[in-house]
C-alpha cells in the first residue's frame, strides 16, 4: 500500500512567546498524513492538538522544523485554498442565509453565480440540510448550524478538510448522528480528514489513525491506525476490537500524563 | 401601542410641572401689574393673567403653541418670519454637517482599523477634539472661514461635522473590530484579502454599531447647527430666532424656536431609527 503523502511534519517546534514567558506548545512532532486518511489528534487540554491542526492551516507559523501540505510550505497551500476548516463554532454570518453563508468562500475565490447555486445545493444535500437554504442561521439548531458550516467548508474542491472540535459544543444523540454522518460523507468524498476532538470514543469512531497527544510540552505520544472495517454502524462501538483500540487510547494519554 | 400609555403620562406631567412653574414665575410680575393698576387680583384672576403674558418669564404651553401655529401655518414659507424657513437653514446646516461628519468618522474609522499607527496616533486626538468647548471654537470658525470668503451653509456645517464625527468614529471602530478572532481566521483559511474581509466581514459586522451612533451624531449636529448660527448676527435660522428673541426678550419666540429645535432633533432621530429598523430587518439581524 503505497499511498500518496497529503500532509507531513518533520520535527515541527513551537514556542509561543507569552508575558508569562514561552510556552513550548509543539515538541518534535513527526507526522504523515496520507490521501484518504481520516486522522483525529487527541488530548487533554493545552496539549497542542489544536495548535497542530493550526499549523497545518497556516494560522500559526512553527517556529522549528517543516511542514509540508501537498508537497508545499502550508502558507502556499492556503493560498491554493488546498483545505476546508471547521472551526468549533459555526461561525455563521447572521446577516446571511444559509445559503448565503455556504456562499461567502465561493464568492471570495470567484466562482460564478450559477456555480456557486450549483455548489449550494449540491453541499446543502451532502450533509441533509436541503431546503434550509433561504433559513437564517437562528432558525437552525445547533448542531444543523455545525452542519451548514462543514457544508460551507465542502462547497470549494478542497481535498482536505480540517476540523476543530467541531461537535464539541452538541449534546452527545445530536453528536452521533453528526458522527455517522460525517462517516458517511468522507466514504462520498474521499476527502482527507483532520480532525480534534477530546472524546475517545469519537476519535475511535471515526478515524483510519488516531494520534495520541500529551502537554507540557505538546508532543505525541501514540499513533495507533485504526484496525476497525471502513463500513461502521454505531453498534461497532461495543465489539471487542473498539473497546481494545479505545484502551490503547486511553492507555497512552494515561501515560503521556504521567510522563509530563 | 402599549408604549403610547408611558409616554403621555410624562407628556401630560411635563405639562402639569410647566403651567404650574408659569404661574410661580409670571406672578410677580402679573401682582406688581395689579398694584401699579390698584387692583386686587384674585387668585384665579392672577392665573389667567400668569398664562397670557405678552412677555412671560416662562410662556405657557399653550402661548408657545399658538406662536409656532402663527409662524409656521399662517406664514409664507419665504417669508423671514416663518418659522419653517428659518427651520429649513437649520436643518440644511445640521444635514450637510451630519452627512460630512458620518462620511469624515467613518473614513477615520476603517483607518484606525486597519492601521496601528493611526490608531495609536489619531485616536487621542480624536477623543482631546470634543474636550475643547464648542461655543469658544464655533465663533472662530465662522470668522476665519469667512475671511477666506466661505460664508453661509457651509460654516455652519463644519461646527456640525466637528461635534458629528465623533460618535460615529467611536461606534465605528467598535463595530469594525467587532468580527472574532476566529472570525477573522475563518476569512484566512479562505485566503481573503483585507478588503474582501472589510467588506464581507467588518462593514456588515459593524451596522448594529453605527446606527446608534448616527443617532447621537445626529441630534450633535442640530446643535452644532444652532451654535454656528448664534455669531453669525442672527441673520437666520433656529439659533437666530433664539438670539433675537432673548435681545428683545420676546421669550415666547425664544421657546417657541426651541421646542421647534426638539421636535425637528426628535423627528431626525427617529428617522435614523426607521432606517435601522428597515437595514437590520433585511439582514436578517431583527427578530
Amino acid at each position: 500500500m503505497n499511498k500518496e503523502v497529503i500532509i507531513e511534519t518533520k520535527g515541527l517546534d513551537l514556542t509561543f512567546e507569552t508575558n508569562d514567558g514561552p510556552v513550548h506548545a509543539l515538541k518534535d512532532i513527526n507526522l504523515t498524513i496520507e490521501k484518504g486518511d481520516f486522522v483525529s489528534f487527541i488530548g487533554p487540554s493545552g496539549c497542542g492538538k489544536t495548535t497542530l491542526l493550526r499549523v497545518m492551516a497556516d494560522l500559526e507559523q512553527p517556529t522549528g522544523g517543516t511542514c509540508t501540505v501537498n508537497g508545499v510550505s502550508p502558507h502556499e497551500a492556503r493560498m491554493n485554498r488546498a483545505y476546508g476548516y471547521v472551526f468549533q463554532a459555526a461561525g455563521l454570518y447572521p446577516w446571511r442565509t444559509i445559503g448565503g453563508n455556504i456562499k461567502l468562500p465561493l464568492e471570495i475565490m470567484g466562482y460564478s453565480k450559477v456555480e456557486q447555486e450549483e455548489r449550494v445545493s449540491k453541499v446543502l444535500e451532502l450533509v441533509e440540510l436541503d431546503g434550509f437554504e433561504k433559513k437564517f442561521p437562528w432558525q437552525l439548531s445547533g448542531g444543523m448550524q455545525q452542519r451548514a458550516s462543514i457544508a460551507r467548508a465542502l462547497a470549494f474542491d478542497a481535498d482536505i478538510l480540517l476540523m476543530d472540535e467541531p461537535f464539541g459544543a452538541l449534546d452527545e444523540i445530536v453528536r452521533d448522528h453528526l458522527n455517522e454522518q460525517l462517516l458517511a460523507l468522507w466514504a462520498r468524498t474521499h476527502k482527507t480528514i483532520g480532525f480534534v476532538t477530546h472524546s475517545i470514543p469519537e476519535a475511535v469512531y471515526l478515524s483510519t489513525k488516531i494520534v495520541v497527544m500529551s502537554p507540557r510540552p505538546g508532543r505525541i505520544a501514540d499513533v495507533i491506525e485504526s484496525t476497525l472495517p471502513k463500513e461502521r454502524p454505531l453498534e461497532i462501538r461495543d465489539t471487542p476490537e473498539f473497546i481494545e483500540i479505545a484502551h490503547r487510547v486511553r492507555d497512552g494519554l494515561h501515560e503521556g500524563h504521567s510522563n509530563g | 401601542m402599549k408604549s403610547f400609555a408611558p409616554v403621555l403620562t410624562v407628556v401630560g406631567a411635563i405639562f402639569v410641572i410647566w403651567y404650574g412653574a408659569a404661574v410661580v414665575l409670571n406672578s410677580a410680575w402679573a401682582y406688581d401689574k395689579a398694584k401699579r393698576a390698584d387692583v386686587t387680583l384674585s387668585f384665579s384672576e392672577m392665573v389667567t393673567d400668569t398664562w397670557s403674558q405678552e412677555k412671560p418669564l416662562l410662556p405657557a404651553p399653550h402661548q408657545v403653541v399658538k406662536e409656532i401655529y402663527k409662524t409656521t401655518v399662517l406664514k409664507k414659507i419665504t417669508s423671514k418670519r416663518s418659522l419653517i424657513w428659518h427651520g429649513w437653514i437649520t436643518l440644511s446646516a445640521t444635514l450637510l454637517g451630519f452627512a460630512m461628519g458620518t462620511g469624515f468618522g467613518i473614513l477615520l474609522a476603517v483607518g484606525i482599523v486597519h492601521s496601528r499607527a493611526m490608531d495609536m496616533s489619531v485616536m487621542p486626538w480624536v477623543i482631546a477634539s470634543q474636550t475643547i468647548p464648542i461655543l469658544a471654537v464655533a465663533p472662530m470658525i465662522i470668522v476665519v472661514l469667512n475671511a477666506v470668503g466661505i460664508s453661509g451653509l457651509l460654516p455652519k456645517a463644519f461646527i456640525s461635522m466637528y461635534l458629528s464625527f465623533f460618535p460615529v468614529v467611536v461606534g465605528m471602530v467598535k463595530g469594525l473590530r467587532s468580527p472574532d478572532a476566529m472570525q477573522l481566521d475563518q476569512m484566512r483559511t479562505w485566503s481573503a484579502l483585507k478588503p474582501t474581509m472589510f467588506w464581507k466581514l467588518r462593514l456588515p459586522s459593524s451596522m448594529p454599531y453605527l446606527f446608534p451612533s448616527l443617532k447621537i451624531a445626529m441630534a450633535a449636529s442640530l446643535v452644532g447647527a444652532i451654535v454656528g448660527e448664534l455669531p453669525t448676527g442672527a441673520v437666520a435660522g433656529l439659533g437666530a430666532r433664539l438670539l433675537a428673541g432673548s435681545y428683545y426678550g420676546q421669550t415666547i419666540q425664544i421657546w417657541s424656536a426651541l421646542i421647534s429645535a426638539a421636535v425637528l432633533a426628535a423627528a431626525l432621530v427617529a428617522l435614523i431609527g426607521l432606517l435601522q429598523n428597515i437595514t437590520l430587518k433585511r439582514m436578517g439581524m431583527l427578530r
